[in-house]
Order: structure tokens, then C-alpha cells, then sequence
């Protein structure tokens, strides 16, 4: 639930973070931070143009599509504290829940009958049919790595593994975050600002979509950055003092006093809720850059970019696989 | 007393063919219940005490005795049969409909006389297991199908392939007689009851893959499985889906039960059961993204889905050879419950396709689209069951698929690389045959529902009867439930494997049906979140202008409904990838540089099974062969009492050799 709370909170702030970075590498002042929420506000209270061709399923989908993403946070833990809906192979959950989402959202778009969103519906469903394997080998890897199958158990062990943990929560945060940009089709695979419909991929799935509907949309896109940046944050936010004070610097550490003392229960927490929101800051800025710095990929290229998450994962198994002295002994 | 209740049901059908036309239906669908409640009674039964001694029939005949044998996997799979059938029997009326002006009353009569045996047929096959008696069940149910296929046997492709797919089912019968002899010449046994004897003397791989490739041909396994997309789509659309829902899982049937028999070499078996499942499944997949027909789509998703319930009963082979209770529990658990979510969701996509079909004339997805506005109740139908198949929760697809994935992920933590390697492949197709599955599917219906129509194409209004409905919201009615409740179903399963296989289930019903809960609430939760934001919705909409107009065509307004995607075009980049698999045949000539003014040209793309062409070729080449031997039938007399000369002269030669 904390998780869920925080994901909830950070999707606040996190697109006008995205924006505003965005604008000052381009040399502008940008907006406020709250901007993206305020348009979604007077989205909400918009009245809705609806296509003639478009039926139930139109509009349903941008309902099932924000219920689909809920729920996929609820599902997600927080560092040290026991989660509601947690169970073993919850990330299988997780991760077909997004994908009713996505059926929904992309049968939403064909409803439609316009060449432009069936372009962007079929390529939708094919990144993240490519981008869907990266993500169960990932989890495959943590699961051989930690011994347990449920996303609680598996951070929190995966914390104890030692140093090599390091090399794995490399490979995860970058994969993650790679697959993050995919799902909520960011660059290098498809660019929010393109002007051009035979660009698009995102942002041509929700063009006959207004007022209500698509402020659930933009709903949904904010809090889908939450819920992978929480998923990130559940690899770097440390469980408990302890962990803390193996990896903190000297100084910081007291050797009579000792952290896990002087922080307490309720100081553990107070720290991981700002660690917490310090790594949804950096993601979001991380975003934000990569969106002004990186050219977006040509179309027939983006299936072999998203391929190579799946290898990445690969070769983290087989790290994990050297590790474990399974392949040596 | 059971001679009575086991020859009922054989005199009763037989009144089909005599009854007048008017009440035939009333009475097929009387004799079907009664064999329905003649059976699942003592199913049922056995299914919930699954480790009380099985149940015996003895009927007396002129050949001694035939013993029909009732143990909990067969009450499992009488269960499922049972249902398919029995709401393949409900739809049917509605669906055949339509062919009563020009059909005469004796094809209606043939049609249900070979289903109500077909279904007569299953149920043999489920219960017997001496030798003969099986093979002759074995062969009813290929030749009652045979007969359903043949409806519309006036088209000249549905005879072909008929007689295509009677021919195939003829060599697994071929390969299922030369497993029981060969069992038969060790043991002096012919059945089942020769394996345990057989398996515990002699190396058990043979036999096995003996057995599997004669029930193979039946499942759909590749490379056997080339009957099924042309066998499906010919076939009338209530026998589609009782063929595909429930009559192949025969072969997946007789795949197990071997399995209860096989002594040694367990994870060898299991291993390459896994590999040829694995393949299976990308195969029927891939090939069924590319299909513009609906129901040959569907057909190849059949070929995948089989491909998921061999993954389990690989996995559980694979457990009872490493000894990993675990493994075999959830291998064999997620494998079975998938067939029979498969049975529920395919039949209902099948039945959806049949009703698109008696609307339409036409299963080119090319041709239809916007059949949502026309007929609401089917697509919301077809959706229910494409969010099923795809695996999505909060239906019945996902927890068999979760299961599986349990086996893989805890067959993971194994000692050995190879082990680990394969599982961990074995995850990977499975996530890329989840992934696959949402893009074929999100183009079946999205463009057969959704979208405009694209060519003009005349809707009968009225085509769906609310008869032809009821077993549609019936079956998805058991869908949402083994969904929000797969509890209710575990208990059963678990008793089942743990007889079968002679494992204990009970350290991992616990974990199981607490995951299971956690799964059902998390169902209930986005049901409850999708009801209150639609709630909100609709407050929200009633006070604001909502208007109507056009589809947004970047600023095109004369746009037609033949610029909306296409199912070729759908599946278009996804074939490019794809493309060593698909094989993919394309009829177009260039414009030649002279000619000047274009004339007009076709263009067509069609997929072709790589499979098919590999039998193809080797039947193409016997034909050759044979046309070149049948020179010798030169009709002349003289000739054939030279060849009797010669033979019986090679036969003194050899003798004289001492050769024979």
C-alpha cells in the first residue's frame, strides 16, 4: 500500500519534471511543475467528440486501461514494509495485467477504423510483444539469483546477495528503465513531440480520443512512469539499517552510536521515503535528458533495438549463472 | 444393470436416423443429456474421491467381455468432453439453421447421428483400455469427425480435406497398433494394462515416442499437425469447436496416460515432450498472426495452445524423472487445467466465429470489420474469450498459464546448467508466445469487429438466435468463474495428478490456493476499479456536451473504408520478422518497362505451412514414383501372367539361395 500511496504521489509531479528538464536543455524557462495536471483538470471537466465509427469499446478502454495500471501498483512493494497483495510470482501478474491494458487500449484505437491509428495500435502491439521477454528473463534472473518468486521477497533478499548484487541491480535498473521508455513510448522508440501521424506510435492511438477519455489517458502515462520508477527504486532503496550502513561512507556512520541506533524505526522510513523520491527525481530528469539528447530511432529499426533488451537479460542470467557457480562446478 | 445403461445410449442414437425432422433436434439433444448425466455422475464422483478404487462397468458380448475402466483422469476428461459437447449440441441448432432450405433431411440426420457418436466415441476412448476395443473407439471417433466435417460436402475443398484428414488420423492409428503389438509381443498383453510390464523390462523412450507420435498426429503437435487448419475451418463451426475444444485433447489424453505407465528415462521423455511442446506453440502462433481466414486463425491458435498444455505435461515429466514433486504438480496441474480452459475459451471463439460466419457468408477478415454496431452481443463475446486466450487476467487463461510458470520458475533453482538453461527458454517462449497471442488476437478482433466494414459487405440482421447465445454466456459464465475462483477448481486437479502420478500434492495446495486468492482479489479489485471509474464517467459525461462526427483524418475527409488497416497489413511488420518461419508466397507480376499503359494486375500474399509443403513434396514425389511403376499395368494379358512367372520364379531363386 506505502508503494502504491508513493507512486501515486510522485505521478504528480513526475511529467511536469519531465517537462520542465526538457525545456531548459532546449533554453527555455518551461512550465510549472504542476502544469501537466492542470491541463489533465480542465481535461476532465471538457465535454468529448466522439467518432461515429466508434463503439463500447472505444469507450471502455481508456477506463479499463487506468484500472489495469492501478492495479499493477498495487501490486508493488516498498522496501521493508510487508505488502497487501503480494504473492509468489506476482510480477507475472503485474506484467499481464499491463498487458490487458494495453489489448484494451490497442483494440480502443482500431475501434476507431482510421489508417493512422491502426498504424500506431499494430506497432504498439508489437513493441511490446518484442519488449515482453526482456522483462520475464529479467525476473527469471532475480529469481535464480535470490531463490524467490515474489516481488516482495525477491528485493529484499536481492539487497543480502553482496557485492555482486551491485552488477545485477546495473543490468536491471538499465533494462527497466529501458523498458520503461518502450512501455510508455518515449524515446528511442517513439517521440510524444513528433507533429507527423506516420511517426507516432503513442501519441496516434489517442487521436480520436478527448475530454474525459483522454485525460484518463494522460492519467495513466503519468502514473505508469510512477509505477516503473517505483519498481526501479525497490532495487536501490535500501530494506533496513543495516544495508544502509554497509554501503554509507565513513563519516555518516558512527562507530560508537552506529546508524540503525540513532535513526531508529521511524527514521529508517523517513530515509527511504527520501531515497526514494531523490531516485524518482533523478528518473524523471533522467527522462527528461535523454528525451533532448537522443534521436529517435527509425521505425524499421526499433524491433532490433528492443531485442537487444531481451540479449542484455540473457547475458545478466548467465551472470547470475557464474555467479551462483552453476556453470563452473 | 450395466449392460442396460452402457447399450442405452447405442440403441437410442440410433432412433436419430429414423425420427421425424421436426423433433430430431429435441431428440439428439434428450439422448446427448442422457449419456451426459450417464457419465458425469460417476465422474464427478470419482474426480472428488480420486483415491477410492476406480469404477467398473463389465458388459457381457459376443467377444467376451469389455471392461470400462473409470479413473480420475478419465472422469476428468469425461468432465470436460461432457461440457463442449454438450454446448456445441445447444449452438448447433441455431447455426444450422440457415443450411435447412437446401439440405435434405437425411444429411440433418447424418450430421447428428456422427455427432452424438462422436461423442459416444470420446467417451470409449476415455474409459477402455484393452487394446482392440480402445483402437476401435479410437477409430469410430476419427470416422463420426470425418462424417461432421462432410456437411457442406458439396464444396469440393471440404471433400479434400476430409479425406485428407481421415487419411492422417489413419496413420496415427497405424503408429497406435504398432505400439500395442509391439507391447503386445513382449508381454503377450494388448492395452494399456501390457505398458507397466512392458516399460519395466525394456527402454521406455521407444515405445513412448511411439505412442506419442500416433496421439500427436491427433493433438496437433508439429510436424503432425497439418490436418487441423484445413480440418477446422471446413468443418462446421459447432464441430470446429467440439473438434478443437475437446476431440484432440484425445491425443493430449492418450499422451498422459502412457506417461502413468513409463518407468525410466522420465526427464529424457520430459525433455524433448518440452522442446517439441515449445516449438509447437511458437509455430502455431506465428502461423496463426498471418492467417486472414478466421477460423484458420483460430485453428492455428488450437496448434499453439496445445503447444502450452505440452509445456506443462512436459514439465511434469520432467519432475517425476528428477523426482521434484513440485515440478510434476504444477507441471501436470497447469498443463490439465489449461486444456480445459482451452476447451472453454476456443469453443466460445469458435462458436463467435460460426455466428460471424451465418452473418456474413465470409471468414476473410479482409472483407469484414464494423461488425460491432451489427452484432454487439457476438463481439462482446469474442472479446471475453480473446482477453481469455491471450492469457489476460481476470479470466480463466491466466491461472492455468501461471501455473506452468510456477513449474519453470521453481524448476529454475536446479543444480544443473542444462536444466536451468532450458527451463529458463522454456519461460522465454512462453512470455514470447503470451506477447504473440495479444497481437494475433488483438487482429482478429480488432479487425473483424472493429473499425469500418471494408467491403460493403451485406450483414444479416437476426442471423445470431438467442438459442445460438445461451451456450456462448454459458461458457463464458464458467470462464469468469474459474477466473474470480480457480479454487474451487484445485482441490480436484491436485487429487487427480497426486493419484495419477503417485505424488502428494498437500505441501503445495496451501501456497497455491493462497496465491490463488491473492489472484481472484486482485480480479475483483480491477473489476471494482473499472465499475467505479465508468461510474464516474458517465456523471461526469451526463452534464457535458458530448458531439458526434468523423474519425480524425489528418484533415482527409473523404476518406473510404478500405484505407483502414488490414489484416495483412496488421500483421504485415510483424511477418517481415518473422519471415524464415512463415514462408510466405507472393502471386504478382511487375509492370514490364513497354508497357505503357498498366493493365490491370492482382496481388496476393498468402502464407503457406512450411510443414505442409515438406508432405506435399513427398506425396508430389510418390505420385511420380507410382505413375512410373504403373507402366506395368499395361492391361494385356500376357504381361500379368509374365509377372506371375517372374515372381514366382524370384521366389524359387531366393529359396534355392536359402534366403527365405
Amino acid at each position: 500500500m506505502m508503494g502504491f500511496l508513493l507512486a501515486l504521489v510522485t505521478a504528480l509531479f513526475f511529467p511536469g519534471i519531465i517537462l520542465r528538464v526538457k525545456s531548459m536543455a532546449s533554453g527555455r524557462k518551461g512550465p510549472g511543475i504542476l502544469q501537466p495536471w492542470k491541463n489533465i483538470w480542465v481535461l476532465l471537466h471538457k465535454g468529448s467528440v466522439f467518432s461515429t465509427t466508434t463503439s463500447f469499446i472505444f469507450r471502455m478502454a481508456p477506463v479499463i486501461y487506468l484500472s489495469t495500471i492501478l492495479c499493477a501498483m498495487l501490486l508493488l512493494p516498498f522496501p521493508g514494509i510487508p505488502s497487501v497483495f503480494g504473492f509468489q510470482g506476482d510480477f507475472l501478474l503485474f506484467a499481464y495485467m499491463l498487458a490487458l491494458g494495453k489489448f484494451i487500449f490497442i483494440l480502443g484505437a482500431l475501434d476507431t477504423g482510421s489508417s493512422f491509428e491502426g498504424m500506431g495500435a499494430n506497432r504498439e502491439a508489437l513493441y511490446s510483444m518484442l519488449a515482453e521477454p526482456a522483462f520475464f528473463i529479467l525476473f527469471g534472473t532475480l529469481a535464480l539469483l535470490t531463490g524467490h518468486t515474489s516481488m516482495q521477497q525477491i528485493f529484499e533478499s536481492f539487497q543480502f546477495v553482496g557485492h555482486n548484487s551491485f552488477i545485477i541491480g546495473f543490468i536491471a535498473v538499465y533494462l527497466l528503465i529501458q523498458i520503461a521508455m518502450i512501455e510508455n513510448s518515449r524515446m528511442p522508440v517513439d517521440d510524444p513531440k513528433t507533429h507527423l501521424e506516420l511517426t507516432m506510435v503513442h501519441e496516434v492511438m489517442i487521436l480520436d480520443h478527448s475530454g474525459f477519455d483522454l485525460a484518463l489517458m494522460h492519467i495513466g502515462t503519468a502514473l505508469k512512469f510512477a509505477m516503473y520508477g517505483l519498481l526501479i527504486a525497490n532495487f536501490l532503496v535500501p530494506v533496513d539499517a543495516g544495508i544502509m550502513m554497509e554501503h554509507s561512507p565513513q563519516w555518516l556512520v558512527q562507530p560508537d552510536k552506529g546508524l540503525a541506533a540513532t535513526l531508529g524505526k521511524g527514521g529508517l522510513v523517513v530515509v527511504q521515503v527520501v531515497v526514494y523520491f531523490l531516485i524518482q527525481v533523478i528518473f524523471a530528469a533522467l527522462i527528461g535528458m535523454m528525451e533532448s539528447f537522443r534521436a529517435r530511432k527509425k521505425m524499421a529499426k526499433n524491433p532490433q533495438f528492443i531485442v537487444t533488451l531481451s540479449s542484455i537479460a540473457l547475458v545478466a542470467f548467465i551472470l547470475v549463472l557464474l555467479i551462483t557457480f552453476k556453470m563452473i562446478s | 444393470m450395466e449392460n442396460i445403461a452402457i447399450l442405452t445410449p447405442v440403441i437410442l442414437s440410433f432412433f436419430i436416423l429414423v425420427i421425424p425432422s421436426g423433433i430430431r433436434y429435441g431428440y439428439t439433444l434428450l439422448v446427448t443429456l442422457f449419456i451426459i448425466l450417464l457419465t458425469s455422475v460417476p465422474a464427478a464422483n470419482t474426480l472428488f474421491h480420486p483415491s477410492q478404487a476406480a469404477l467398473l462397468y463389465l458388459a457381457g458380448g459376443p467377444m467376451g467381455s469389455i471392461t470400462f475402466t473409470l479413473d480420475s483422469l478419465s472422469a476428468f476428461f469425461i468432465l470436460v468432453t461432457n461440457f463442449t459437447v454438450l454446448t456445441g449440441l445447444l449452438y448447433s441448432n441455431g447455426y444450422l439453421n440457415s443450411y435447412r432450405e437446401n439440405k435434405t433431411p437425411a444429411r440433418f440426420a447424418l450430421h447428428y447421428f456422427s455427432y452424438v457418436w462422436l461423442h459416444i466415441s470420446m467417451l470409449c476412448v476415455l474409459m477402455l483400455r484393452e487394446g482392440t476395443a480402445f483402437l476401435i473407439a479410437w477409430e469410430l471417433m476419427a470416422v463420426a469427425s470425418f462424417m461432421l466435417i462432410l456437411f457442406e460436402a458439396e464444396k469440393r475443398s471440404t471433400l479434400k480435406t476430409a479425406v485428407n484428414y481421415l487419411i492422417q488420423m489413419h496413420v496415427g492409428l497405424v503408429l497406435l497398433i504398432i505400439a500395442f503389438l509391439l507391447a503386445e509381443s513382449a508381454t503377450g498383453k494388448f492395452g494399456f494394462d501390457a505398458l507397466p510390464v512392458y516399460f519395466s523390462a525394456h527402454p521406455n523412450v521407444p515405445l513412448f515416442f511411439l505412442f506419442f507420435a500416433g496421439f500427436a498426429i491427433k493433438a496437433g503437435f508439429i510436424p503432425f499437425h497439418t490436418w487441423l487448419p484445413e480440418a477446422h475451418p471446413a468443418a462446421p463451426s459447432h464441430v470446429s469447436g467440439v473438434m478443437s475444444g475437446v476431440m484432440i485433447k484425445m491425443g493430449i489424453f492418450g499422451i498422459v496416460r502412457v506417461l502413468t505407465y513409463v518407468q525410466s528415462d522420465l526427464y529424457t521423455i520430459g525433455i524433448l515432450i518440452m522442446v517439441i511442446a515449445v516449438f509447437t506453440g511458437l509455430y502455431g502462433i506465428v502461423m496463426s498472426i498471418v492467417q486472414t481466414d478466421l477460423k484458420k486463425l483460430l485453428a492455428y491458435s488450437t496448434i499453439e495452445n496445445v503447444g502450452i498444455i505440452g509445456t506443462g505435461i512436459g514439465l511434469g515429466a520432467i519432475g517425476l524423472g528428477l523426482n521434484q514433486p513440485a515440478l510434476t504438480i504444477l507441471g501436470f496441474g497447469g498443463g490439465l487445467f489449461h486444456l480445459l480452459n482451452h476447451s472453454l475459451f476456443k469453443s466460445l471463439l469458435f462458436y463467435s466465429a460460426g455466428s460471424v460466419y451465418k452473418a456474413t457468408h465470409t471468414r476473410n477478415i479482409e472483407s469484414l470489420g464494423g461488425l460491432v454496431h451489427t452484432m454487439p452481443r457476438t463481439a462482446a463475446l469474442f472479446l471475453f474469450g480473446s482477453v481469455a486466450i491471450c492469457a489476460l487476467p481476470p479470466l480463466n487463461g491466466f491461472i492455468s498459464e501461471i501455473l506452468i510458470y510456477y513449474g519453470l520458475f521453481a524448476g529454475l533453482q536446479a543444480s544443473s546448467v542444462f536444466q536451468t538453461m532450458s527451463m529458463l527458454m522454456t519461460i522465454l517462449a512462453l512470455a514470447m508466445i503470451g506477447g504473440l497471442a495479444l497481437f494475433g488476437f488483438s487482429k482478429a478482433f480488432g479487425l473483424t469487429f472493429l473499425g469500418t466494414n471494408r467491403s460493403g459487405l451485406h450483414v444479416e440482421e437476426n442471423a445470431v438466435t438467442p438459442g445460438m447465445l445461451f451456450p456462448k454466456l454459458l461458457i463464458a459464465a464458467v470462464i469468469l468463474l474459474i477466473g474470480l475462483a480457480p479454487m474451487l477448481f484445485l482441490s480436484p486437479l491436485m487429487g487427480m495428478i497426486g493419484v495419477q502420478f503417485h505424488v502428494n500434492p498437500e505441501p503445495l495446495v496451501g501456497p497455491l490456493v493462497f496465491a490463488l486468492s491473492k489472484i481472484s482479489m486482485m480480479g475483483i479489485i480491477l473489476i471494482l476499479f473499472v465499475v467505479g471509474f465508468l461510474y464516474l464517467r458517465m456523471r461526469v459525461l451526463k452534464p457535458a456536451k458530448v458531439a458526434y462526427g468523423a474519425t480524425w483524418g489528418c484533415g482527409y475527409t473523404a476518406g473510404t473504408a478500405r484505407q483502414q488497416y488490414t489484416a495483412t497489413s496488421y500483421a504485415a511488420n510483424f511477418a517481415e520478422l518473422a519471415n524464415p518461419a512463415l514462408n510466405e508466397r507472393t502471386d504478382y507480376c511487375e509492370i514490364p518497362e513497354e508497357e505503357i499503359f498498366p493493365k490491370k494486375r492482382s496481388f496476393s500474399l498468402r502464407p503457406t505451412d512450411i510443414f505442409q509443403s515438406v508432405f506435399d513434396k513427398i506425396t508430389d514425389y510418390s505420385m511420380l514414383a507410382l505413375k512410373k511403376i504403373a507402366r506395368l499395368q499395361t492391361g494385356n494379358i500376357q504381361h500379368y501372367i509374365l509377372y506371375a512367372f517372374i515372381f514366382m520364379l524370384i521366389i524359387f531363386v531366393l529359396l534355392y539361395l536359402n534366403i527365405i
